[in-house]
C-alpha cells in the first residue's frame, strides 16, 4: 500500500468504529494507548507472507484463510487500508469490457454486499447502480458491448434513453447525450472499511497481520521462495505474495533475483464538495460519462468527482521518492479539463462549495489489464497489483483467485489475460513504463474498439527485414514487444489517420487485406512471423523425446524430419500452449509457440523438466527470421531457389528439412503455413535474413509474390476453423472440445499430462464445443461487426460466447469462432453437447445488442477450398493472437 | 462584429518577423541568439517603422524602432538611411577609402549592411540615389577628418544621428529638380520620427535615443523570476532632465511658453526628433521653403502654421541620449517598443511576459483551496483564466506578437481575454487611433553562453 504521505479524508474513524477488529490486534499489542504501540514480534516462519495491507493484501488473506490455509502472516508498511486502498472512490462498477474482469467486479459486488453481516465491519455498502452516459453513437455501440456481456452473466443492466437518464440522476444535464447504460446493482463501499473487513475476517481465520513492518526483500533459493527480510526481522515462509500496490515493482526488484512486475503510478485527482443544499440522496446512482472522462458519485450528500485526463502525471519512476511524494499536492490545473466536464454534465452544482482536491496515485499496466499469478522464476513469488485504478471492483474476485491459484494449482476461471506470465523483462524498462502508462491512463476512458495498436513503448524488437518492409508500406502492430505487420498499404493510397481509423464497422484496410488474401490463395505471399517463440530442446540420450511425450499430448516419436502439433496440456487436459514441434534428430526438438508464450511456455517446461544437465532447453527466438510463404506458387518459388525438387512427393506436408536457400545454407524449412494453404515456413538464421528475402522477391516476381500481414493470415485461418491459442484456445479448454482428438495420442504407450482427463472426457463427452459460425444476414458494409466476445444464441437461449472472427473473403461471410455450451432449460447445469445438439440448433450472434443469424459448423468447408495438396493431412494449427 | 480566434491570429501575425543569426558549425557564437519583432497599425497607413541589419564591414547587429507623427514619410526615410550612417560613422579609414575608391572607379561597392526586412518593409527606389550622394558627402568628410583616432560606437551613433537629420534638413532646403523627389523630401523634413535604436557587438550593447520609443533589459534574476532595466530615457515632458535641458537652451522669457500641456511648445509629444523642421527652422526659413514649394505643400494647413512663442529656433534636436551597457549572463533579451506598447504595459510585465515566453517557463503559483470557501463555478472560471493565459503563448511563434496579443487584449487580471482582442481589432480605422496607438515592437534575445564566456 501506498504510504501514509496523504492528509486523511474527513477521518472514516475505523480505528474507533470498528471495536472487534480492533481489539484482536491490541490484544496482541503489549499497550493499548493511543502511543506508538509496542509491535507484537514477528513470527520466525509461516507458510504465507503476504505484503501489502490494502485491498487486495487483505483479500487475498481473506480468501486464502477460507479455503483452509491458517498459517498466514500479512505485513503493511504502514497502516492497514491507508494507501491507495483508503483514497480510491469506492465504487464498484461491473461495466467491464474484459470478461474475466467483469466476472472479477460482479463477484467483488457479491462478496461486499454480505461483508458486513459476515463480520460486524460496516462497510458503507451503498447499492446506487451506475449510469454510463454515451455522447456519441460510436461510445454508445461500445457501452452496448458491454450490456450484451452482462446480460448474458445475469447481471441485469439496460440501454436506457437520455430523458431516463434525468429520471435516474436529476442533475445531469443530457442535451449532449445519445444513450445510457444503467446497471442497477452497481454499488458503492467505503473502501478502506471493505479492506478492513476482510482483515478482520481473515485475521479471525488465524491470520497474523502486523502493521508498520516493511518488506526489504525476498530471498529465493533453486528457484523457490525461501522467507521474507523485513526491517523488523526475517520470516521464513514457503509463499509470498506481492500486494504493494504501486511499490510492487519496486519490491520485485529488490532481491537478488528480480521478478518483474511491470507497473508504474501515475497522480489521480478526485474532488470532494461539501453537501448540496439539499444533500444528495447515497442512493443517487454513480455517473460515469466516459467522452467526458470523469466519473461523479454521490459522497456525504455531496459529489465526489475525479477522471483520466489526457495528460496523466506519472511518478516514482525512479522509484520511491520523498521528493515526489512530498509534491503530491492539489493541482487544479491539472484538474481543469475534468472540472469543465463535470460542470458541463452538471452545471448545477456551479455554485457548490469544494472541500478538497485530493491527489491519490493509482498504478497502470503496459495493456491495462491488472497482474495476479506466479512469479516464471522464483516459484512461490506470487503476485496481485496493477489494478490500473479499479482494485475496489476487482478487489473480491481477484483475490479469490489468487488463492485458488495458490492453493489448488490454478484458479476456477481462465485469467491468462491477467498472468503476470504474459510479461517479460522486456516490459519492465522504467522508460518503457513510464511512457506507456501516459497513453494506458486516458485509455480508460478512450472508446475501445477493435484491433486496438498501443503507440508508445514500439519498435522495441523487430525482425531485420523491419525496415525493408516499413519502406514498402508495412503498417504496424505489436505482440510482447515484437513489431509485426498488419497489412501492406499499397504506394500512393492513403489510409484514414489513426484516430479516423477507429471504427466498430467495415475498416479502411478491408480491400487491401482482401487482395493480400487472394493472393494468398492465387498466387504466393510472404509474412514475417519471426515473432514466434522458438525453443530448442536436446539431450544426450532419450531424455528429451521421454520428457516431451510427457509433457505434450501429441505422439512425438516421429521419424527425423517430421513436424507434429500437439498441445502442451495441463493435468485437466486443457491448452497451456498449443505448438509445432520438428524432430530435427533423434533427441533434439525444435518447438514453435506463440509469441506471448515466451515466458509462460518456458517458465512451464523449467519447472516440469527433470533436473538434468544433459537435458538442454535453449530459446532460439532471437536467433531465426521466419518466413511465411503463403500460396500454391510458393512451391515454385522455393525450388527455383533451392535447386531442390519441393513438390508433395519429394516434401510433404508436415515435414522440417534443412536446406540452401538462394546462397544460405542451413535453412530449416518447414511444410507448415498456420492458414491451412500450401506452402512453407523458413526459418533462417538472422544474417541471412535479408539475402533469402531479397532472393524469394526477386525470384517470386513472375510468380506474383507479395508481401502481406496478419490480418490476411487471420481471415485464412478463421475460415479454415483454425483455433489460435490465447484468443480460442486456453487452459480451460481441451482438444476434445475443439476438434482436435486427432492430435491426442491416448494410445502412445506411455502416459502424458492431461491423459485421464482427456480419457474421461472421450468416454463422457465434452461439455463445450467449438463451433464455426457463419453470419447469414449480415452486411459487412452497413452493420457492425462482430469482433470476439459477442454471446452466442442456440434457438434464442444464451449458449456461449465467440473467441474470434474475422470477414472471410472466399465465403464473401463473416466467420465466427466461438464455444457452444448446453445449459439445462430448468437448472442451468451444464450438460455434454453432442454433434446433434450443434447441428440441430438455430443459431444468432449479438454483435452490440443486434442479433444476426448464424450458421453453425462443426468442420471446414472444404470444398470451397481447392489446392489442397493431400487429403489425408490436414494441417491444424496456428497461434497468435490478434 | 466578431473576429473569430483565427481571423485574430492572421491580423495580429500580418507583420510578424523572426531573425535566427545563423549557426557555424551547430554553434552560435555571435552574442545575439536572434530577434522577433512585429507591428500592429492604428494608424492608416501605419507611421511606425522598424528596421534591423547586420554590420558587414564592422562587427555589430543593429535594431531599431521608428515613430513617426504627421505622417510616415520622416519615419521611412530614417528608418532607411540611419543605419548606413551608423555603419559608415563606424568604419575605420582604411574602409572608407576602398569604398569611396570603388564608387569613384565604379567598381562593385564593398556590402557595408545585411538587411533583415519583412516583405511590407520597403525602400523608396526613386530617393535611393540622392539618399546615396549624401551618405557618400558624409563619407568623403569623413575621409577629410580622418583622426586616426579608433571609431568610438557612442560618438559614431551621435554623429550619424545629427548627420543624418541635418541631410534630411539640407535636402528640402536645396529642393530637387524631380517634383516627385522635391514633393518628398519636404514631406520628410516636414514630417517627424523618434528613434530608439540598439547597436549589439559582443557584450557590448549601445542604446542610443531620441524621443519617446524605449529600450528594455530583460534580467532573469537567480529565483528565475524577471525584471526589467531601462535602456533609455523617454524624451518628454515628464523626464525632469528633458525639460530643464530645452529650458536651458532658451531664453528665460520664453520659459513659460516652453512646454505647455506636456507638449513642447504646447504641440509636440517628443522632445527630440529627426525632420520636424517646423521646430528647427527660423521662421523666415519655412516660409521660403513652404511658399516656393510646390502646391501640395502650400494647401498643407499644418506645415504653413508656425508653432505660437517661436523666438529662438531650433527647439528641437535628433542628438541621441547614448547608454551604454555590459551584457551579462542574466541579461535574456532586449525589447524595443516604440511608445503604443509602453502605454498599455508596464516594464515590468513586459519582461515577466517575454522572459516567460522566450523560456516556456509559465511561473503561475499553483492554486490552493486551503480554508477558503470556493464554488466549483468560482475555480472553472478561475481555471479558465489561467489556461488562457498559457494558451496565448503558445498560439504565438513569435514574441513580439506574444507582447502584442497581451498589449491589446489583456483585461483587468493581466491575462488575455478573446473578446477584448476581437473588439479592439476590429474597430474601424477612423475610432482605432483613439484606442490604441501604432505599436512596434523588436525582441532582441541574447545568447548566455556566449555572453557567459566573454
Amino acid at each position: 500500500a501506498a504510504g501514509m504521505f496523504l492528509r486523511l479524508l474527513s477521518d472514516i474513524q475505523w480505528r474507533a468504529a470498528y471495536p472487534k477488529w480492533r481489539r484482536m490486534t491490541s490484544s496482541q499489542r503489549s499497550t493499548s494507548t493511543a502511543a506508538e504501540p509496542h509491535p507484537v514480534s514477528l513470527p520466525a516462519q509461516a507458510q504465507v507472507v503476504i505484503c501489502g495491507g490494502g485491498i487486495m493484501g487483505t483479500s487475498v488473506a481473506y480468501h486464502l484463510s477460507k479455503m483452509g490455509w491458517k498459517d498466514i502472516v500479512l505485513l503493511e508498511q504502514g497502516r492497514l487500508a491507508a494507501g491507495t486502498t483508503r483514497f480510491c472512490a469506492g465504487i464498484v462498477s461491473t461495466a467491464r469490457p474484459v470478461s474475466i474482469e467483469l466476472k472479477m467486479a460482479h463477484y467483488s459486488n457479491k462478496l461486499y454486499q454480505q461483508l458486513e453481516q459476515e463480520t460486524g465491519v460496516q462497510t458503507g455498502y451503498t447499492k446506487t447502480g451506475s449510469i454510463s452516459l454515451a455522447q456519441t453513437q460510436d461510445r454508445l455501440i461500445s457501452l452496448k458491448r458491454i450490456a450484451s456481456s452482462l446480460n448474458v452473466m445475469g447481471i441485469p443492466c439496460e440501454i436506457i434513453s437520455p430523458k431516463k437518464v434525468v429520471q435516474l440522476h436529476p442533475l445531469i444535464n443530457i442535451h449532449d447525450l445519445v444513450g445510457a447504460m444503467y446497471v442497477p446493482e452497481d454499488a458503492l463501499v467505503s473502501s478502506a472499511n471493505v479492506s478492513l473487513a476482510l482483515a478482520t475476517a481473515a485475521s479471525r481465520n488465524g491470520v497474523q497481520i502486523h502493521e508498520r513492518t516493511s518488506v526489504s526483500h525476498v530471498t529465493v533459493q533453486k528457484g523457490r521462495v525461501t522467507g521474507v527480510e523485513t526491517d523488523r526481522g526475517r520470516i521464513q515462509c514457503e509463499y509470498f505474495v506481492n500486494c504493494a500496490g504501486q511499490w510492487a515493482y519496486e519490491l520485485g526488484h529488490s532481491g537478488e533475483e528480480p521478478v518483474h512486475i511491470p507497473l508504474h503510478a501515475c497522480e489521480h485527482f478526485y474532488l470532494l464538495t461539501h453537501p448540496l443544499e439539499k444533500p444528495l440522496s447515497s442512493s443517487l446512482p454513480t455517473v460515469v460519462d466516459p467522452d467526458g472522462r470523469i466519473y461523479i458519485r454521490n459522497w456525504q450528500g455531496g459529489i465526489l468527482s475525479g477522471g483520466f485526463e489526457k495528460n496523466p502525471k506519472p511518478l516514482f519512476t525512479e522509484g520511491r521518492n520523498q521528493l515526489e511524494i512530498q509534491n503530491l499536492q492539489e493541482d487544479w490545473d491539472h484538474f481543469g479539463p475534468l472540472l469543465s466536464a463535470l460542470l458541463r454534465r452538471m452545471p448545477g452544482l456551479e455554485t457548490l462549495q469544494i472541500m478538497q482536491l485530493v491527489n491519490c496515485p493509482e498504478s497502470f499496466t503496459p495493456d491495462m489489464r491488472c497482474i495476479m499469478g506466479e512469479s516464471p522464476t522464483a516459484q512461490g513469488y506470487f503476485v496481485l497489483a496493477g489494478m490500473n485504478s479499479a482494485g475496489i471492483s476487482y478487489g473480491g474476485g481477484a483475490g479469490k483467485y489468487l488463492a485458488e491459484w495458490m492453493v489448488n494449482g490454478y484458479p476456477s476461471e481462465n485469467v491468462w489475460p491477467l498472468d503476470l506470465k504474459r510479461f517479460g523483462t522486456l516490459q519492465s524498462s522504467r522508460t518503457f513504463l513510464r511512457h506507456r502508462v501516459m497513453e494506458v491512463m486516458p485509455l480508460m476512458c478512450d472508446l475501445k474498439v477493435p484491433r486496438w495498436d498501443f503507440q508508445t513503448g514500439r519498435q522495441l524488437r523487430t525482425s531485420p527485414l523491419y525496415d525493408r518492409l516499413d519502406a514498402q508500406g508495412a503498417r504496424w502492430m505489436e505482440k510482447h514487444g515484437f513489431e509485426r505487420v498488419k497489412y501492406f498499404v499499397p504506394p500512393g493510397k492513403d489510409l484514414l489517420d489513426l484516430d479516423h481509423s477507429k471504427t466498430f464497422y467495415k475498416p479502411d484496410w478491408f480491400d487491401i487485406v482482401g487482395s493480400e488474401v487472394k493472393c494468398c490463395k492465387e498466387a504466393v505471399c510472404v509474412i514475417d512471423m519471426s515473432s514466434f517463440t522458438k525453443f530448442e530442446i536436446s539431450s544426450t540420450g532419450d531424455q528429451a523425446l521421454e520428457s516431451l511425450q510427457y509433457l505434450f499430448s501429441n505422439d512425438l516419436d516421429v521419424p527425423v524430419g517430421h513436424v507434429v502439433h500437439t498441445g502442451m496440456l495441463n493435468e485437466k487436459g486443457g491448452y497451456e500452449n498449443d505448438c509445432s514441434i520438428a524432430r530435427l534428430s533423434k533427441r533434439s526438438f525444435f518447438m514453435i509457440s506463440p509469441t506471448d508464450q515466451q515466458v509462460h511456455c518456458w517458465a512451464w517446461l523449467k519447472k516440469r523438466l527433470p533436473d538434468d544437465s544433459n537435458l538442454i532447453m535453449e530459446d532460439v527466438t532471437w536467433k531465426y527470421t521466419a518466413l511465411n510463404l503463403i500460396g500454391p506458387r510458393a512451391v515454385d518459388v522455393l525450388s527455383e531457389l533451392s535447386y531442390a525438387p519441393m513438390t508433395a512427393e519429394h516434401f510433404p506436408s508436415l515435414f522440417c528439412k534443412e536446406m540452401s536457400v538462394g546462397y544460405a545454407n542451413g535453412i530449416r524449412v518447414m511444410s507448415i503455413t498456420h492458414t491451412g494453404e500450401p506452402g512453407f515456413v523458413l526459418y533462417i538464421p538472422i544474417e541471412y535474413a535479408l539475402h533469402v528475402y531479397n532472393e524469394v522477391m526477386n525470384m517470386g516476381q513472375k510468380y506474383g509474390i507479395r508481401n502481406a500481414g496478419y490480418y490476411a493470415l487471420r481471415s485464412l485461418r478463421i475460415e479454415k476453423f483454425f483455433a489460435f491459442w490465447g484468443q480460442d484456445l486456453d487452459a480451460f479448454t481441451t482438444p476434445m472440445e475443439c476438434g482436435r482428438e486427432f492430435q491426442v495420442k491416448l494410445e502412445k504407450g506411455m502416459q502424458f499430462l492431461g491423459q485421464e482427463a482427456l480419457l474421461e472426457q472421450k468416454q463422457n463427452g465434452v461439455y463445450k464445443r467449438f463451433t464455426m459460425f457463419i453470419l447469414e444476414d449480415h452486411d459487412t458494409d452497413m452493420d457492425l461487426w462482430p469482433w470476439w466476445g459477442e454471446p452466442i444464441f442456440r434457438n434464442g437461449r444464451y449458449v456461449g460466447k465467440t473467441t474470434s472472427s474475422a470477414y472471410s473473403y472466399t465465403l464473401e461471410r463473416h466467420v465466427c469462432l466461438g464455444f457452444v455450451h448446453h445449459f439445462d432449460e430448468k437448472t442451468g447445469e451444464e450438460l455434454v453437447v453432442t454433434t446433434d445438439f450443434i447441428n440441430q440448433g438455430e443459431y444468432e450472434i449479438d454483435i452490440a445488442g443486434q442479433r444476426f443469424q448464424a450458421k453453425a459448423k462443426l468442420y471446414p468447408f472444404s470444398s470451397l477450398f481447392t489446392q489442397r495438396r493431400r487429403k489425408d493431412e490436414v494441417e491444424l494449427s496456428g497461434y497468435q493472437r490478434e | 462584429f466578431y473576429l473569430t480566434p483565427p481571423q485574430v491570429n492572421s491580423i495580429l501575425k500580418a507583420n510578424e518577423y523572426s531573425f535566427k543569426v545563423p549557426e557555424f558549425d551547430g554553434k552560435n557564437v555571435s552574442s545575439v541568439l536572434g530577434f522577433d519583432s512585429n507591428q500592429l497599425p492604428a494608424n492608416a497607413p501605419i507611421e511606425d517603422r522598424r528596421s534591423a541589419a547586420t554590420c558587414l564591414q564592422t562587427r555589430g547587429m543593429l535594431l531599431g524602432v521608428f515613430d513617426g507623427h504627421a505622417g510616415c514619410a520622416c519615419a521611412q526615410a530614417v528608418s532607411e538611411r540611419l543605419f548606413y550612417y551608423i555603419a559608415v560613422s563606424l568604419l575605420p579609414h582604411e574602409t572608407l577609402l576602398e569604398i569611396e575608391n570603388a564608387v569613384e572607379s565604379g567598381r562593385a561597392l564593398l556590402p557595408i549592411l545585411q538587411w533583415h526586412k519583412h516583405p511590407n518593409d520597403y525602400f523608396s527606389k526613386e530617393a535611393s540615389k540622392l539618399y546615396f550622394n549624401s551618405l557618400r558627402t558624409y563619407w568623403q568628410e569623413l575621409i577629410d577628418l580622418n583622426s586616426g583616432e579608433t571609431t568610438d560606437v557612442r560618438e559614431a551613433l551621435i554623429n550619424a544621428f545629427k548627420r543624418l537629420d541635418n541631410d534630411i534638413s539640407l535636402e528640402a532646403q536645396v529642393g530637387d529638380p524631380n517634383s516627385f523627389l522635391n514633393y518628398l523630401v519636404l514631406r520628410v523634413a516636414f514630417s517627424g520620427a523618434t528613434a530608439c535604436v540598439a547597436h549589439v557587438d559582443g557584450v557590448d550593447l549601445h542604446i542610443a535615443n531620441t524621443g519617446d520609443s524605449r529600450a528594455m533589459l530583460g534580467v532573469q534574476e537567480e529565483d528565475g523570476s524577471w525584471s526589467a532595466v531601462n535602456l533609455s530615457y523617454d524624451h518628454n515632458a515628464q523626464n525632469e532632465h528633458e525639460v530643464e535641458r530645452v529650458k536651458m537652451e532658451h531664453p528665460k522669457s520664453e520659459e513659460k511658453s516652453l512646454v505647455k500641456q506636456d507638449r513642447l511648445l504646447g504641440l509636440l509629444m517628443p522632445f527630440r526628433a529627426f525632420g520636424d523642421v517646423k521646430f528647427k527652422w527660423s521662421i523666415e526659413l519655412q516660409k521660403r521653403v513652404v511658399e516656393s514649394g510646390p502646391d501640395q505643400l502650400n494647401d498643407n494647413e499644418y506645415t504653413k502654421f508656425i508653432p505660437p512663442n517661436y523666438h529662438t529656433p531650433p527647439y528641437l534636436t535628433a542628438e541621441p541620449e547614448v547608454i551604454h551597457h555590459r551584457l551579462r549572463p542574466q541579461d535574456k533579451f532586449l525589447v524595443l517598443a516604440t511608445d503604443g506598447l509602453w502605454e498599455t504595459m508596464h516594464r515590468q510585465d513586459v519582461a515577466r511576459i517575454v522572459g516567460e515566453y522566450l523560456t516556456g517557463v509559465h511561473h503561475q503559483e499553483p492554486i490552493a483551496v486551503g480554508g477558503y470557501k470556493v464554488t466549483l463555478g468560482q475555480m472553472h472560471g478561475l481555471l479558465t483564466e489561467r489556461r488562457a493565459r498559457i494558451s496565448s503563448v503558445f498560439e504565438d511563434q513569435n514574441a513580439a506578437t506574444h507582447l502584442i496579443r497581451h498589449a491589446v487584449g489583456n483585461n483587468e487580471f493581466g491575462t488575455v481575454d478573446h473578446e477584448r482582442l476581437s473588439k479592439m481589432l476590429s474597430l474601424p480605422e477612423e475610432l482605432a487611433r483613439m484606442y490604441r496607438d501604432d505599436i512596434t515592437i523588436i525582441v532582441v534575445q541574447f545568447n548566455s553562453h556566449v555572453i557567459g564566456a566573454y
